[in-house]
């Protein structure tokens, strides 16, 4: 599958906010067959969910991406930045890399306070904004019901919390225009807020997830099996009604965990 | 026949890349591996039942496992190579941070874990500043943060050093690692072959800075790569 190129981008002076498209070319699954689909593209501000049995092969498809494949890994995968293969610094350089990939075994192991891990980042990076850390922190706070104070240390935040930070520095310090989720919904995270949040930033979004109200509010679905795309769903308003009907269950959910968590007993699902 | 030659500090993963390299080329070259390790290795029998391959192992004892390296390095090249290895690959336990196993006409790769904390790469300095690649292990476990951080500080020490960061287990990002070694020359003249940094101050010929390798070529305590004893070879 050959993919057409837009313009000839000269790949030494290409830039992560230039990022136009990332297209997925097929790999082979498990048995060696070549995938069931062209190819996949992704733009900023789109939001895709990856589902699927475990063991299908979610997490190797966003490593794929996570890399830039060149039919270089397991399954075989091309991924392409703007119809061409990624330049090497995408890959290798951080500052110049545009996606960022966050999952359930990414930790911090620092253990130094919230401002001072921010700020070392920060640091790292050569920035100069003196407020890019509160702003970070700030953000992160939309993610997470339990705040989360800029002096305390990063080893006694909790999974919810670290998640947000993570996504929160991703999206400000790193400004990575593509972000990759696998699996880290956590009941300590808004999900919606993270998904508006990163619309309205221009950043192209890709989770994997178990979790129905994420993978219905993705405008794309990408089914796995097998350790290949079985097929790719876009069901636009077919899904619109069981969308609002599970994030109506979703908040009824939430506020039972708050309900539990103050230590209230619960005689009633949907309390008047 | 390529030289490879990998350090780092225990479990850092230094097994679980040689285990990507000899993946990469099984089919196409054949690789023979030594473990220079100090007391308890095993190494060689996983990869030789895994792999297939020829490997053998060396215990240091007492001695820093960089010295006994070079001492057994020249036998091990001849064993390599009678062998018909076309990539051997040589991994010391580099348990001695003061020095660096690192030789002329091989490749050196130093092999670091990004969980062991933003300061190890200061305190490796030796290993970081002759090496020609750096390979940073088990990125999949932390933050982006600390993955920057952790390649800076690497940069501190040896700022032209080309930095590889992958999850060793599944192999990500080694296709850099994979060009080095096939950009790496074979071996041209192993009588020339010599470390590229003067040991610190110590009590053998190669710690006063005689860097031929091969125990012919010193004197005091000796190993040769056959035989678990060390020898005192007299002037
Ligand atoms: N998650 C993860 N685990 C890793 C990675 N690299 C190595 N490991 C694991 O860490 C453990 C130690 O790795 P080894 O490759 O044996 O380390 P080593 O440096 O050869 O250790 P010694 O030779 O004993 O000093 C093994 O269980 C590996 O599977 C990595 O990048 N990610
Ligand atoms: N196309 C493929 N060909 C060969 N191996 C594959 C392929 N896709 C995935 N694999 C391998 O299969 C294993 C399981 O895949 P993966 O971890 O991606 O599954 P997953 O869907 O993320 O599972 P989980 O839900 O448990 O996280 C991995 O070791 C992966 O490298
Ligand atoms: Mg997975
Ligand atoms: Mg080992
Ligand atoms: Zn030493
Ligand atoms: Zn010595």
């Amino acid at each position: 599958m050959i993919h057409i190129k837009k313009y000839h981008t000269n790949n030494q002076y290409m830039h992560p906010r230039t990022i136009e498209e990332i297209t997925i070319l097929p790999g082979k699954n498990r048995s060696g067959n070549i995938e069931n689909f062209s190819s996949i593209t992704i733009r900023p501000g789109d939001t895709i969910s990856i589902v699927g049995p475990t063991g299908s092969g979610k997490s190797a498809l966003v490593n794929d991406i996570e890399i830039f494949a060149h039919g270089d890994t397991v399954t075989g995968r091309t991924i392409l930045v703007n119809g061409e293969q990624a330049p090497e610094d995408f890959v290798r350089d951080p500052a110049k890399k545009p996606v960022a990939l966050i999952t359930q075994n990414t930790k911090c192991l620092a253990d130094m306070a919230v401002e001072d891990f921010l700020e070392m980042h920060v640091r790292s990076r050569k920035m100069t904004d003196e407020r890019i850390v509160e702003k970070t922190i700030a953000l992160a706070n939309e993610f997470t019901g339990e705040k989360i104070r800029p002096g305390v240390r990063m080893t006694s935040l909790s999974g919810g919390q670290t998640r947000s930070l993570m996504v929160a520095d991703a999206i400000i310090i790193s400004n990575a225009p593509i972000i990759l989720l696998d699996e880290v919904e956590n009941a300590g995270i808004f999900k919606e807020k993270v998904i508006e949040c990163l619309r309205t930033h221009q950043k192209a979004l890709i989770f994997v997830t178990h979790d129905p109200v994420v993978s219905l509010l993705s405008a794309k679905r990408i089914v796995m099996k097998n350790g290949a795309v079985e097929c790719i769903l876009e069901p636009g308003d077919e899904e619109k009604e069981a969308l609002a009907e599970i994030i109506r269950m979703d908040q009824t959910f939430c506020r039972m965990r708050e309900l539990i968590r103050a230590g209230e007993i619960i005689r009633s699902v949907n309390p008047v | 026949m390529k030289l490879i030659v990998i350090a780092g500090p225990p479990s850092a993963g230094k097994t679980a890349v040689v285990k990507q390299v000899i993946k990469r080329y099984s089919g196409e070259k054949r690789c023979a591996y030594l473990k220079i390790d100090v007391v308890r290795a095993f190494e060689d029998e996983e990869l030789a039942a895994e792999f297939g391959i020829p490997t053998k192992k060396v215990y240091s004892g007492d001695v820093c496992p960089d010295h006994v390296g070079i001492l057994v390095m020249k036998d091990a090249i001849g064993w390599a190579a009678s062998e018909r290895a076309d990539i051997f690959i040589v991994e010391s336990a580099g348990l001695c941070l003061r020095c660096s196993p690192f030789t002329t006409q091989s490749l050196g790769i130093v092999v670091l874990s990004a969980i062991s904390g933003v300061n190890t790469p200061l305190k490796m300095s030796a290993m970081l500043a002759l090496s020609d690649i750096a390979v940073v292990t088990r990125t999949d476990l932390v933050s982006q943060a600390e993955k920057e951080v952790f390649r800076e500080k690497i940069r501190e020490v040896n700022e032209g050093l080309d930095i590889i960061e992958t999850n060793a287990v599944q192999g990500t990002g080694l296709r850099y690692l994979f060009r080095a070694i096939d950009e790496q020359a074979e071996i041209s003249d192993p009588e020339k072959i010599v470390l590229k940094g003067a040991p610190p101050l110590g009590v053998c010929t190669i710690c006063v800075g005689k860097k031929e390798i091969g125990w012919q070529n010193h004197f005091g305590v000796i190993r040769k790569l056959e035989g678990a004893d060390f020898l005192f070879r007299g002037d």
